[in-house]
């Protein structure tokens, strides 16, 4: 059978191509709305979503870290102060891998593997994703040029300009004004994350910790519009950072030299204070170091050699060196005699060389192995005779040497703003029950009272017991603020600027006059013929109340002789030595602390007398005229 | 005297209407889509100005690629219908034996080889070519026949669609491929494929999406469509497109941020954004009433096209006519649907406003088709 000729259908198929078309035009119509329903979505329903996100992409907020308060001294010297440096940042997201870039930048600047490690440290502490965190600072010109010339290979590599800090001083006020260093992680857990946003340092020790508050300012922003890659286009928004106050400290830029230079190449500390303020005038503990080396990061070896230095030069002796007072407590326990009426004035005691309790076989030296004789309180200052001071102890007991002593700080945290400060240790009968687990000894309490045993004192407490004995008892904390943004450290207090910490009351004597007395018998260790350093009094051009001690470094056993010769050189003895000046009208404090300087009188008295001259008198040698007015008139005086 | 007045009138009006319409058919141009053509151009160009970022070259070289389509398209509509099917068979042949030609020796950008490269002569994508004459070969052979085709018609049909299908997917080339295969397939639809058949296509669409996605896909092309799953897996690299165009198109809201104000390009946070992007730009600025009369533009334009496909004379003009429109849909579908997040990302430029010399010349051509398909009727005909 034959196919069927099929023939074309026009009619037919124009049919079919028309409703195919028409189903064409509903699936368009259909599938348009879709799309515009998708729009309405996005457009309408998601607006806001849309529109926070992008305005987000847009607009970033960069913190803009305040510029750090500058230190002075009280000349107006600056001591820390901020310089423009660069540093070679490394933004992680924009490094693409960040740890090759690295390496690029160690090979270009020929660098070593330690810094490579310190670079991968550095970038691990970033914050926020897209900060440009830095990893080298102080770059010299050679660098600059170097990472230019290779920046198509460093990417997300930056040079930074920023401030750093920096001490035009160096060495000379790294234990007071301390440093400032990059921020570390356990800091960081502390911080405001929004106040230090923009900072990258912040105050280790010294002035630079206690005063970081008032430092450190407030950060400002500033809202920039930013294109996808980063890059600041315009800035829409900004609010300036509120810089850190400036500080004026009372420190005394040539009195903090003149004593460097008195001290020589001795290891040992110095601390001056002006009794009328509490204002510290000088503060060394030698040997120190380069407070600049910290500011942005210590290398590794560096820092062990400062570390492991046998002179351990960034030990602050002023504050943390604790140390038998010795001798130079004496003037404080005649005074607690005096006003507790243990003795008289009058009261004497013969000396044989030795004092022994009653019933004890036990002899108690003097340091005059042959015995002064008969001694009065007078003499047993300026000879400072031990015996006479055993015999005292005995008689008041330890709780009352406890009582009097303490108020004079012996043992107490005595600053008003110095940081990590020891609190020393003055015994007492509680103390060694808690803490030896043992009952108090009479003989305890004789070694107590020519400041050996147990009793241990920082060169700062000394200064500070010395300048209650010039100024009759009225206490101001020392410190090393004198001024911030025209405000007074106890101002501040009162504003809530700075954390309270009242001074203890005022010692109150029975009787006033035996403050007088006790400064007498302090001239006459200086001035007074037998007195221990006359040799310093002999030169002096001004009263000068002082006394004189050795702390023990290694103790002298039962019978045996303190031989020198015998004892190497760190086992020496420390020499020590408080003074005030003028004695009739005290501008100065001062306690002097000689590591292994053996003799209190020999060797500390004329560091003290020089810081002394250098504070007191002028360049012709004469007293100053500001320092021999009168009380009255002094006060006025001393505001200028 | 009454008379010869109104009689005055009333040759004066249709004398003026027929003149014009005549100045139009002389030069084979259907006024409607000229009209529709003209407005995309301006308004390309409006928005182009602010995606590039104010660059007036690029202005230049788009208005010039316009200009050179134009040519093409009044080129191609001079040509009458009948007088091209008779070219159709030698034209497909000669296409794929240059996109085989491309898979051999092609000139390599942007990791795909989509080229033909003569340094100083011509530089042009064979795939483009193929957009025009795919639907032109499906028509020209099922016209031939009796519609519907038939199961051999279909099969060679979708024979003769899947060997530039195959060639322009090893490219590769994904998006073009597809269009490709979709052109193609309209066609089919158009001559009226069995709707069972169309249903048990559909059906198997997911077996073979499957098989695609173990034996076709590259690896690129599998993250596409993983990162339009979930743009947010990865909103630093391939996600960042959808989600910065997303927040283009969202933070544009119902009027728009205002021209030249759109922060997401001008910030340089959308990619793209003279390109395949565009539609976001114009969404940012111009908001939901903005992208709604665009998208009224292209309805316009589809709805002329399937009254030519209606109206045309023969079955090859019909078969053509209707597989270019519908691909034209399928164009701003995908596009302004891969932009708003709705579909993956595939390499679809948003048809006439997008930047691009070559698109634009494809494009007008396939226009000029549809001109001279409907220009070349006999008037007889209407008559």
């Amino acid at each position: 059978m034959p196919e069927p000729i099929r023939l074309k259908d026009h009619e037919k198929d124009a049919r079919l191509v028309r409703a195919r078309a028409v189903v064409g035009a509903t699936v368009v119509l259909l599938l348009s709305l879709v799309l515009v329903a998708r729009l309405y979505y996005l457009q309408v329903i998601q607006y806001e979503h849309h529109s926070t996100l992008a305005e987000n992409n847009r607009i970033h907020v960069q913190p803009i870290p305040p510029n750090r308060g500058l230190i002075f001294d009280r000349n107006g010297v600056i001591l820390a102060d901020n310089r423009p440096s660069f540093s070679l940042t490394v933004t992680r997201e924009r490094a693409g891998d960040w740890r090759k870039v690295l390496d690029t930048i160690v090979s270009v600047l020929e660098l070593g593997e330690e810094e490579r490690t310190l670079f991968e440290k550095r970038v691990r502490q970033g914050r926020r994703p897209f900060e440009p965190v830095p990893v080298l600072f102080e770059l010299s010109e050679e660098q600059i040029a170097r990472i230019a010339v290779n920046q198509f290979l460093l990417p997300g590599v930056e040079v930074a300009a920023q401030l750093v800090r920096h001490y035009p001083q160096n060495e000379h006020f790294a234990h007071s004004v301390g440093y400032v260093g990059r921020i570390n992680e356990r800091e960081l857990k502390k911080l405001d994350p929004v106040d230090y946003s923009g900072t990258h340092h912040i105050g280790k020790t010294g002035v630079e910790l206690f005063y970081e508050e008032l430092l450190h300012g407030q950060v400002g922003y500033e809202e920039v519009e930013t294109n996808a890659r980063g890059r600041v286009l315009r800035v829409l928004k900004h609010t300036d950072p509120v810089p850190g106050k400036d500080l004026t400290l009372s420190l005394d830029l040539n009195l903090q030299k003149a004593a460097e230079a008195a001290l020589g190449d001795r290891r040992g500390a110095v601390i001056a204070i002006d009794p009328t303020s509490g204002g510290v005038l000088a503060m060394i503990s030698q040997p120190s170091f380069n407070p600049n080396l910290f500011v942005t990061g210590i290398s590794i070896k560096d820092y062990a050699a400062l570390r492991d230095s046998i002179d351990r030069p960034l030990y602050n002796r002023v504050l943390r060196g604790i140390y038998p007072p010795g001798s130079t407590i004496k003037p404080v326990v005649a005074l607690a005699g005096l006003d507790s009426g243990v003795v008289e004035r009058s009261t004497r005691v013969f000396d044989p060389g030795f004092y022994q309790l009653p019933n004890v076989k036990h002899k108690y030296r003097n340091w005059n192995r042959g015995g002064d004789g008969w001694v009065n309180m007078e003499l047993a200052i300026a000879r400072s005779n031990d015996t006479y001071f055993y015999s005292l102890a005995h008689r008041m007991g330890i709780d009352r040497l406890h009582r009097y002593l303490s108020h004079f700080g012996i043992g107490q945290r005595v600053s008003l703003d110095m940081f990590e400060e020891a609190a020393g240790l003055m015994p007492s009968r509680e103390w060694k029950r808690v803490s030896r687990r043992q009952a108090w000894y009479p003989g305890e309490t004789l070694i107590t009272g020519i400041g050996q045993g147990y009793m241990l004192a920082t060169p700062l407490q000394l200064a500070q017991a010395t300048a209650l004995l010039a100024n009759k008892g009225k206490w101001h904390r020392p410190r090393l603020l004198m001024k911030a943004d025209g405000l007074s450290p106890e101002q501040l207090m009162a504003s809530g600027l700075l954390a309270a910490r009242p001074a203890p009351p005022d010692i109150q004597l029975k009787d006033p006059h035996n403050w007088d007395l006790i400064n007498s018998d302090m001239q006459q260790v200086v001035h007074g013929a037998r007195g221990t350093a006359h040799k310093v009094g002999a030169t002096a051009r001004y009263r000068i109340a002082g006394k004189s001690g050795t702390a023990q470094v290694v103790a002298i056993r039962q019978g045996e002789k303190y031989d020198r010769n015998k004892l190497q050189e760190r086992h020496r003895d420390h020499a020590l030595f408080i003074a005030f000046a003028p004695a009739e009208n005290p501008q100065i404090a001062v306690a002097v602390m000689v590591e292994n300087g053996e003799s209190g009188s020999g060797v500390a008295a004329p560091v003290a007398k020089q810081v002394m001259d250098a504070w007191l008198l002028d360049e012709k040698g004469r007293l100053k005229a500001r320092f021999a007015a009168p009380p009255q008139e002094l006060a006025h005086d001393n505001e200028r | 005297m009454t008379m010869n007045a109104s009689f005055d009138r009333t040759l004066s009006d249709e004398d003026v209407l027929r003149r014009r319409a005549t100045l139009l058919q002389r030069l084979h141009i259907d006024g409607p889509l000229l009209l529709l053509l003209l407005l995309l151009a301006a308004g390309s160009l409006f928005v182009l100005y602010s995606a590039s970022g104010r660059n007036l070259d690029l202005l230049v070289k788009q208005a010039s690629s316009f200009g050179l389509g134009m040519l093409a398209m009044l080129v191609i509509a001079q040509l009458e219908a009948r007088f091209i099917a008779r070219w159709v068979p030698l034209a497909y042949v000669l296409g794929v034996i240059l996109l085989a030609v491309v898979e051999v020796m092609g000139h390599n950008a942007m990791g795909a080889t989509r080229w033909i490269n003569i340094p100083g002569v011509i530089r042009f994508q064979p795939s483009e070519f193929m957009k025009i004459i795919m639907p032109a070969t499906i028509a020209w052979y099922l016209a031939r026949n009796n519609l519907p085709p038939g199961l051999k018609h279909t099969a060679v049909s979708l024979a003769l669609i899947g060997v530039p299908f195959v060639l322009i997917l090893r490219q590769p080339d994904l998006g073009t491929s597809l269009l490709i295969l979709a052109s193609g397939a309209f066609v089919l639809f158009v001559a009226g494929l069995p709707w069972l058949w169309i249903g048990g296509a559909v059906a198997a669409v997911v077996p073979v999406a499957v098989g695609m996605w173990y034996f076709v896909l590259l690896q690129y092309q599998k993250q596409r469509v993983l990162t339009f799953l979930d743009p947010e897996s990865d909103p630093l690299g391939t996600g960042w497109n959808i989600i910065q165009s997303k927040a283009a198109i969202g933070s544009g809201g119902v009027f728009g941020k205002g021209w030249l104000l759109g922060t997401q390009s001008h910030l340089d946070f959308l990619p793209e954004s003279h390109t395949d992007f565009i539609i976001a730009v114009l969404a940012e600025e111009f908001g939901l009433v903005g992208v709604c009369l665009l998208l009224l533009v292209y309805l316009l334009l589809i709805a002329r096209g399937l009254v030519i496909t209606v109206q045309a004379q023969t079955l090859f003009g019909k078969l053509w006519a209707g597989g270019l429109t519908m691909t034209f849909f399928v164009y701003v579908f995908i596009n302004i649907g891969m932009v708003s997040g709705l579909l993956p990302v595939v390499g679809v430029p948003l048809p006439f406003i997008s930047y691009g010399g070559t698109s634009l010349v494809t494009l007008l051509s396939g226009f000029g088709v549809l001109m001279s398909i409907h220009t070349h009727r006999k008037w007889i005909a209407q008559v």
